[in-house]
């Protein structure tokens, strides 16, 4: 029973760990599945946090915090978009850029404003998203294997914890069922296909790239108003990268991409779990090479080991008429 | 305007239409008028503005100036859309296909019938059976669009100018991908359609196609409209020489040729380009040392292929290639190891293969030779070196501005080309393949380069010479071999033939005697 309530305790903190890179990774889809490449995604994550508990902290509130990180994101993907789909920029320097940007003004301003070398105040429970207790939850937990599961797995989760569970089918059924997706997934694939059948390249990579950064906002403000309660400077700690990492993990796909979102957290979770836990014989466990894991799993991924990860075709690259 | 007169008004005119990109005039005032219900073909050499003119009709370019009839009415076509609401659906050279989508999914797109998919895919499934029935497009709906031939992938593209009603169907270089019997489906269901009252204008360079499929037929040559026949009325050197042009002949002052020894021997060559198709079919000629061959044909036949493979770049299908009488070793059949062998190639595009645009002059005349103990030959560029041996070349050459630390680009074409052949010749080579050699070249540099090439020939080099210039050929060449569609037609002597002769022979009328 102690494996097992151990087991329970590693999900539970696996489940909270795969929260941010959940909605990051989503968000990179929609914006990879447009053709554009998000390598900013760390940085619009530290943004979207910044931004979140420090309207949290002055409003007291935390759907204003909500608000605040995610129009900050949406600004900056908009910054992102204008330079890669207007003005033609190399992506990837774009998103870099951005992350530079990102990591160092969040510090800067949060240390003028609050003079804490950039941390934020502590931010009171009711301007946070609390955990949220399921019916019967209380009265379950009686009940062996199944109770404990319900309570401590399903149950207890904040709302955006919630709301990025559910992203992941509605992304699919939006993107496969709908006729915005379809056009999104070919315009990922062949612009020029799309602007044949007369419909506007520019106005559907726009759409996605707020997508991105509504949902890239969401993963930040979870960071510093539901997980932690405070702002830090590089909290994200490169989970950004890790979510990307996922994406092509995923394929590109909504679905594995929760799935391995999910997987890579419960790698972060045993990693922290395991920190100090001697194996007899073999001596202390190396948790860097744990938290190595998603890395070196991705990368035998794209080696061709896992099957092949192709990306949207066009992804990365500007949309110009030819000749 | 009343239905009668509408139905009396051609389906398209277009009139005056001009269109340049930068410093190319790739449609000068052009006019054409397509009658409603028949099969009308447009052809020309590549490059003569063919699909510039289509890419303006179906609104993905904007014309510089000119005007659009459709039925008679002027209308703006400045998007896609608008031309397919005019009901003008297009299928082109490159299909405008999404390969990971399935066949539904790409015919759909622009075209879903609403937000969700769910209702706009029955009803698109029932249109596509209806479609299959009435001219026998069959094609799994559900079938991924990468996985289908080529030709079925042309298929859906024509599906998609169907499913949204087109009533003029422009096919930009159809048969350029498919095989002979793809064409064959291909021309069966164009002349289903014109059945129907659908317009059809039909873009090549093949003059088979014209004679076998269209109903009329208009000339384009180097931007310009130059004629209209009734396809019945016409024939193959006629439309030949509209499309080739009837120039001034260049008169170049050369003495008799004296052939040596073999230098190059080609026996079978298959060639296929990326897509799998044959472009060179069975090719078998000598090339001997002291002779010009001349390589004629509508651009288009497979010369570019030949030339490629020739110079090392494209892999042979089959086949073999001899230099003096002997097999290169199989880590020389590359640009490297041929130029190693002594055979130099001036590529037909020094746009593309030829120069890099944007290195100094100095950079790009050193391209394929880096390696030469000249430039320093080691680790390190002698970069002194480099300039002076430029300048050098500049001087015998007469490349103007003298600049080897200009840009490439900042050069003429002329010069640009006299920047790749001093590159390509002065290394004393014993095999010279010459592609386009004055291909946008104004005329001083064109004289300049002539005579270099009879002034190598002279010097016992064997050249091998590509050019769509009839004019250029006839001048130049001390034996000519046409081909066409990949085949060499007939072999003539320049003092033999004429340019209808040659005509007929790039029609691909080979049995005909000179």
């Amino acid at each position: 029973m102690e494996t097992f309530d151990a087991a329970i305790v590693i999900l539970g903190s696996g489940i909270r760990l795969a929260v941010p890179l959940i909605l990051a990774c989503l968000a990179g889809l929609w914006s990879e599945r447009s053709g554009i490449v998000d390598v900013g995604l760390e940085g619009k994550m530290l943004t979207g946090a910044f931004a979140g508990a420090a309207a949290a902290t002055l409003t007291g509130s935390a759907w204003m915090g909500l608000c605040a990180g995610v129009l900050s994101t949406v600004i900056i993907s908009l910054i992102h978009g204008y330079a890669s789909i207007d003005q033609r920029a190399n992506q990837i320097v774009s998103g870099v850029a951005i992350n530079m940007v990102a990591d160092g003004m969040t510090a800067v301003i949060g240390n003028a404003w609050w003079g804490q070398g950039g941390r934020t105040p502590q931010l009171d429970d009711s301007a946070m998203f609390n955990p949220i207790d399921l019916p019967f939850a209380q009265s379950f937990s009686g009940v062996p294997i199944l109770g404990s599961i319900y309570q401590h797995l399903i149950s207890g989760h904040d709302i955006l914890t919630y709301a990025a569970f559910a992203l992941a089918p509605i992304t699919y059924w939006v993107l496969y069922k709908t006729r915005f997706g379809l056009r999104l997934r070919a315009v990922g694939e062949n612009p020029a296909a799309v602007d044949t059948a007369g419909i506007s390249v520019r106005a559907l990579r726009y759409g996605a790239v707020v997508i991105c950064g509504v949902l890239v906002g969401l993963s930040g403000v979870y960071l510093s108003v539901a997980q932690a309660a405070y702002f830090q400077p590089h909290m994200s700690a490169g989970k950004g990268f890790i979510a990307l990492a996922a994406l092509v993990f995923a394929k590109w796909r909504p679905l594995p991409a929760l799935a391995t979102c999910l997987l890579f957290g419960f790698l972060d979770a045993l990693s922290i779990r395991l920190q100090g836990f001697v194996i007899p014989g073999l001596g202390e466990v190396p948790v860097q090479a744990i938290e190595a894991l998603p890395y070196v799993l991705t990368v035998i991924l794209l080696a061709g080991f896992i099957g092949k990860a192709i990306p949207p075709k066009a992804s990365g690259i500007p949309y110009v008429k030819e000749r | 305007m009343t239905d009668e007169a509408r139905d009396q008004a051609p389906a398209i005119e277009l009139i005056g239409i001009d269109k340049r990109f930068g410093s190319v005039h790739a449609n000068n005032n052009v006019n054409l008028r397509v009658e409603r219900g028949i099969i009308h073909g447009i052809v020309g050499e590549n490059g003569a503005g063919k699909s510039t003119l289509m890419s303006i009709l179906y609104g993905f370019y904007e014309a510089d100036a000119g005007e659009i009839r459709v039925n008679g009415a002027p209308v703006r076509i400045s998007s896609s859309r608008e031309a397919i609401s005019h009901g003008i659906g297009m299928v082109h050279q490159h299909f405008m296909l999404v390969q990971t989508l399935t066949v539904l999914e790409n015919v759909m797109l622009g075209a879903e019938g609403g937000a969700l998919l769910a209702r706009g895919a029955d009803a698109l499934r029932a249109k596509l059976a209806e479609l299959e029935r009435e001219y026998g497009l069959e094609v799994d709906p559900d079938a991924i669009v990468g996985e289908l031939s080529v030709g079925l992938q042309q298929r859906v593209e024509i599906l998609k100018a169907l499913v949204r009603g087109a009533e003029i169907l422009v096919l930009d270089e159809p048969t350029a991908v498919l095989t002979p019997a793809e064409a064959d489906q291909l021309f069966e269901m164009l002349r289903l359609l014109k059945t129907q009252n659908k317009t059809v204008i039909f873009i090549t360079h093949k003059l088979r196609e014209i004679m076998r499929l269209t109903d009329r037929v208009s000339v384009m040559r180097r931007g310009e409209m130059v004629a209209t026949f009734e396809t019945a009325k016409t024939s193959p050197p006629e439309l030949a020489d509209a499309m080739v042009g009837r120039k001034v002949i260049l008169r170049i002052e050369k003495g008799a040729a004296h052939p040596g020894e073999i230098a190059l021997e080609a026996r079978n060559l298959v060639v296929r380009d990326d897509r799998g198709v044959t472009r060179v079919d069975d090719v078998s000629f000598t090339l001997r040392r002291g002779e010009i061959v001349g390589i004629a044909g509508v651009a288009g036949n497979g010369q570019s292929e030949l030339l490629e493979a020739l110079a090392g770049i494209r892999v042979l299908t089959s086949g073999e290639i001899l230099l003096n009488g002997e097999k290169p070793a199989v880590e020389l059949r590359n640009p490297k190891g041929m130029r190693a062998l002594s055979v130099s190639h001036v590529p037909e595009d020094r746009h593309r293969m030829g120069l890099v645009m944007p290195f100094q002059a100095c950079e790009s005349a050193m391209l394929g030779f880096q390696d030469d103990k000249v430039y320093g030959g080691g680790l390190l560029f002698n970069r002194a070196a480099i300039v002076a041996d430029q300048a050098r070349k500049m001087e015998a050459f007469d490349i103007r501005p003298r600049a080897p630390l200009l840009k490439t680009a900042n050069f003429s074409g002329g010069n640009q080309q006299k920047i790749v052949l001093a590159r390509e010749i002065e290394r004393n080579p014993h095999v010279i393949l010459v592609g386009q050699p004055t291909r946008g070249v104004d005329i001083g540099a064109i004289e300049f380069i002539h005579k270099r090439l009879v002034a190598l020939r002279d010097a016992g080099k064997a050249v091998l010479l590509v050019s769509v210039e009839l004019d250029e050929i006839m001048a130049l060449s001390d034996r000519i071999l046409v081909v066409c569609a990949g085949r060499i037609t007939g072999e003539r002597r320049p003092e033999d033939t004429n340019q209808q002769d040659l005509g007929l022979l790039m029609a691909g009328v080979s049995e005909h005697a000179a």
